[in-house]
């Protein structure tokens, strides 16, 4: 975008230097909008907090009298949250400066930005397996379905095998990635096969194998013994994911989602079946004529995707979980599709996208603790900004009402 | 959501003519039908299975020894699906059909109710309660991808209703404060969905997934900050009143169901009849129809599309948000966080299911209510089949209908596409 600014700068020379950025920066979509679509979320969760906060609201009943009252009430809230926010995703000041002073531990300074790396970890790889599949041309829903039955491998093999320390986390994660492999294939094949539309096949497979989960965890072998809620067993110490212990819950499972985030670039951009599935994804029709068995690359890609969402419920159960419950998988499939859309289906726009939302998250739970705004407002701020972020169109509406009729995708409805 | 087919249309399961659809539901029957004669045979204690009319365990019933009846009805399977694989009574073959899943149905029922009783009222009254949202949700997807307008918001538009009918029917002390209200909660996700995706021309699926977890976030947000510190004042919503009609309710087994029922499944009811009227009989219902197949074409006669869809994707947010009214103002007295637990799915699972008409979403709605009921009848008398394989049921049938291993279900032609106007 820098570089785009910088040379269309040059033959313009009667404008002024500000108006060319400022229409330059404009134009340049991704970042303008996804900056203005944050910036338009945090303003809705801004009314939200201040409408649901009744003591607040009372200020505003006497609000022709003393405007100020009102007015102060609502900015001490909203800033305290976000204040929370910010401090619980990045880490508090004032624990950095006690640690400088040494009142505080270094690993309290950092535990915030711990938080927001251990949220991001799986999401990372739910991301990608719907940002892959994306660019193939598939909508992956079930990158839910595929990480609780990644979720369910990871585990079942974390406590069963009983194997020797990095062999048994190499094997529980391999299995995790076979079992949101499954379960991307089946969809995958039904596709190529019968054509059965993926997102209706894998939203039903998500359900299915939530409800999977649910018998395993109670079903004997599995559940942990002597308890009689759903709660499988520990897994093995040998096939956790290492982390620094204590209060900085960050775990290996961030490294192996670069790592795995460099791979699906190099997939994508580099390798001849990442060539194939983008011919795939941007028409189907053209690429048969030129040789491509679309068949083998919609089945090739959903195993793929959903092995990539497998990995990220093996990085839940053996960097955070331990253990199944039927909840082990959390929203991380959903919120995954969120991250796509964020990062706009590109390797390392997930990757970013993922740790805003699991800065997003760790700042949630501070802010719920501390200034008892619930943690629900993180997913209404995530589903906001993917909203508006989906429709560039109609945040420029919002912001500059002119600009929207020019970038409406060169369309111009008829009726108003 | 168009199924284009990927490579030439391969009938996997028919390479040949001789497999017609017809043939290929009897083998299955006849599978079934041995399996249910077999091992629910096998399995099924020789004591008698009560299925009684009302309420309670004593009382009139109909009883049948549970081993006798789980073979009897298998082998009646097995003998329907023989029939349609022999090629027999063509003109009846649907009927077949039906008999055969009904008589495997009932072989299954045999071997778990054998030396108990199931009480046929309670399974229906249940199949009815938990089919009624499904019946409003799968319209609500009737309405806009008829028109074609991908609904997967069903589940937001649920939540929604839900939420507002209880917060608005608790402020005005009001049940049919709340009932409009949980319309109009239904109408704010629809028109959201609506404005986007046709007016914004963003991806349908899209729109519909993320205003799912926008509407799980707001509704759990306003929950945790209005609702739960205060409940008496916003989250106690007075209950539908149920309505009885002298005489009919006294039909044994039907009655207390349908004719000592509240408005909304009498709502629902109608809807079905209704819609599926206008959708086929009217001016209206052409012009759906005709936007949602081919848009171009429909323009060019005139018909404003968008004006359409966006008409169709609101009354279907009506729809939707009277179905969410359920959750609160019917089946609990209040509402929690993410109440309405996948149901929207379930309603999308059931128009699919039900091949995109209002008779096939509302029979699709039913056999899925009665394949949860059933799951819970089952957990609650132990039987040794997991409840989780009869949930998921609903889904997997889904599946197995949109990939066409038993006659593809086929969406609207141009369901999920924006119409630009050229």
């Amino acid at each position: 975008m820098t570089a785009e600014t910088a040379t269309e700068k040059e033959p313009v020379e009667k404008e002024t230097f500000l108006n060319v950025f400022l229409r330059n920066l404009w134009s340049s979509n991704s970042v303008t909008v996804t900056a203005l679509s944050i910036v338009l979320a945090v303003i809705i969760g801004a009314v939200l907090i201040v409408v649901s906060d009744s003591a607040v609201l009372a200020k505003f009943s006497y609000f022709t009298a003393r405007p100020g009252d009102a007015l102060d009430a609502s900015w001490t809230l909203i800033s305290s949250a976000y204040a929370d926010l910010v401090k619980g995703a990045l880490g508090d000041p004032q624990a950095f400066s006690d640690w400088m002073s040494g009142a505080g531990t270094w690993q309290n300074a950092f535990a915030p930005l711990s938080e927001t790396l251990t949220y991001a970890a799986p999401l990372v790889f739910t991301g990608l397996a719907v940002s892959l599949a994306f660019r193939g041309g598939l909508f992956n829903i079930g990158a839910q379905g595929q990480a609780v039955l990644g979720c369910v491998a990871a585990g079942v093999a974390g406590f069963t095998f009983g194997l020797p320390i990095v062999l048994n986390l190499i094997v529980a994660l391999i299995a995790g990635a076979l079992g949101g492999a499954l379960w991307g294939f089946l969809p995958g094949l039904l596709k190529a096969r019968t054509g059965a539309h993926e997102v209706i096949t894998t939203i039903m497979l998500n359900y299915t194998a939530g409800l999977f989960l649910a018998w395993l965890v109670i079903q004997q072998g599995i559940q942990q013994p002597g308890r009689s809620d759903a709660i499988s067993k520990v897994v093995a110490e040998s096939a956790q994911l290492p982390s620094f212990g204590g209060v900085l819950r960050v775990h290996l499972g961030i490294v192996l989602a670069v790592l795995t985030t460099a791979g699906v670039a190099w997939l994508l951009n580099r390798s001849a079946f990442g060539f194939e599935l983008r011919a795939v994804g941007s028409n189907p029709h053209a690429a048969r004529t030129a040789g491509i068995s679309v068949a083998k690359t919609y089945t090739l890609l959903m195993a793929i995707a959903g092995a990539l969402a497998g990995l990220g419920g093996a990085t839940q159960v053996l960097g955070t979980a331990y253990a199944l419950t039927p909840s082990v998988a959390g929203n991380i499939g959903f919120d995954g599709l969120l991250v796509a859309l964020l990062g706009r289906n590109r390797p390392w726009g997930t990757l970013l996208a993922a740790l805003l939302f699991g800065a997003l998250r760790a700042g949630g739970n501070r802010m719920q603790s501390f200034t008892g705004i619930s943690l629900e407002l993180v997913t209404v701020l995530q589903a906001l900004i993917v909203i508006f972020i989906a429709a560039p169109a109609l945040v420029k509406a919002i912001f500059r009402l002119r600009a929207a009729r020019a970038a409406g995708l060169g369309v111009s409805p008829a009726k108003g | 959501m168009s199924t284009t087919t990927v490579e030439a249309p391969t009938e996997v399961a028919a390479p040949e003519p001789f497999w017609t659809r017809q043939r290929r539901f009897g083998v299955a029957l006849v599978l079934l039908g041995a399996l249910a004669a077999v091992v629910f045979g096998s399995l099924a204690p020789s004591k008698d299975a009560r299925f009684t009319l009302t309420q309670e365990a004593e009382g009139a019933a109909l009883s049948i020894n549970g081993q006798f009846g789980a073979v009897l009805f298998g082998v009646l399977t097995l003998l329907a699906g023989g029939l349609l694989v022999a090629g027999l009574l063509k003109r009846w073959s649907n009927a077949l059909l039906v008999i055969g899943i009904v008589t495997f149905v009932l072989s299954f029922l045999c071997w778990q109710v054998a030396g108990q009783f199931m009480s046929l009222e309670d399974t229906l009254s249940g199949t009815m309660d938990l089919a009624l949202p499904l019946v409003l949700g799968a319209l609500a997807g009737v309405l806009g991808e008829r028109s074609g307008v991908v609904n997967v918001a069903i589940e937001g538009q649920f939540l929604m209703g839900a939420f507002a009918g209880a917060l608005i029917g608790t402020m005005a002390g009001s049940v049919w404060a709340g009932l409009i209200s949980a319309a109009v909660g239904g109408v704010i996700i629809a028109a959201i969905l609506a404005v986007l995706s046709i007016r914004y021309l963003v991806d349908q699926t899209v729109v519909g997934i993320v205003l799912n977890l926008f509407a799980l976030g707001i509704t759990g947000f306003l929950y945790e900050r209005l609702m739960q510190p205060d409940a008496a004042k916003y989250n106690a919503p007075p209950q539908m009143p149920t309505w009885k009609i002298p005489g009919l309710a006294d039909i044994p087994v039907l009655g207390p169901v349908f004719f000592d029922a509240t408005l909304l499944l009498w709502i629902a009811l109608v809807l079905v009849l209704v819609i599926h009227f206008a959708l086929n009989r009217t001016r209206w219902g052409l012009r759906t129809r005709a936007v949602g197949e081919h848009p171009t074409a429909a323009d060019t006669v005139g018909i404003r599309v968008r004006g359409l869809r966006y008409l169709n994707v609101l009354l279907g947010g009506v729809v939707a948000g009277l179905g969410g009214a359920y959750f609160t103002l019917v089946a609990t007295g209040s509402f929690t966080k993410n109440m309405t637990a996948g149901a929207g799915f379930i309603a999308l699972a059931a128009l699919i299911f039900g091949r995109y008409t209002p008779f096939g979403a509302f029979g699709a709605a039913l056999f899925f209510g009665f394949a949860q009921k059933l799951a819970f009848y089952l957990s609650a008398i132990n039987s040794p089949v997991p409840n989780q394989f009869l949930s998921m049921l609903p889904y997997l049938a889904t599946i197995i209908a949109v990939a066409g291993l038993v006659g593809r279900v086929r969406a609207p032609a141009a369901d999920g596409l924006p119409y630009i106007k050229s």
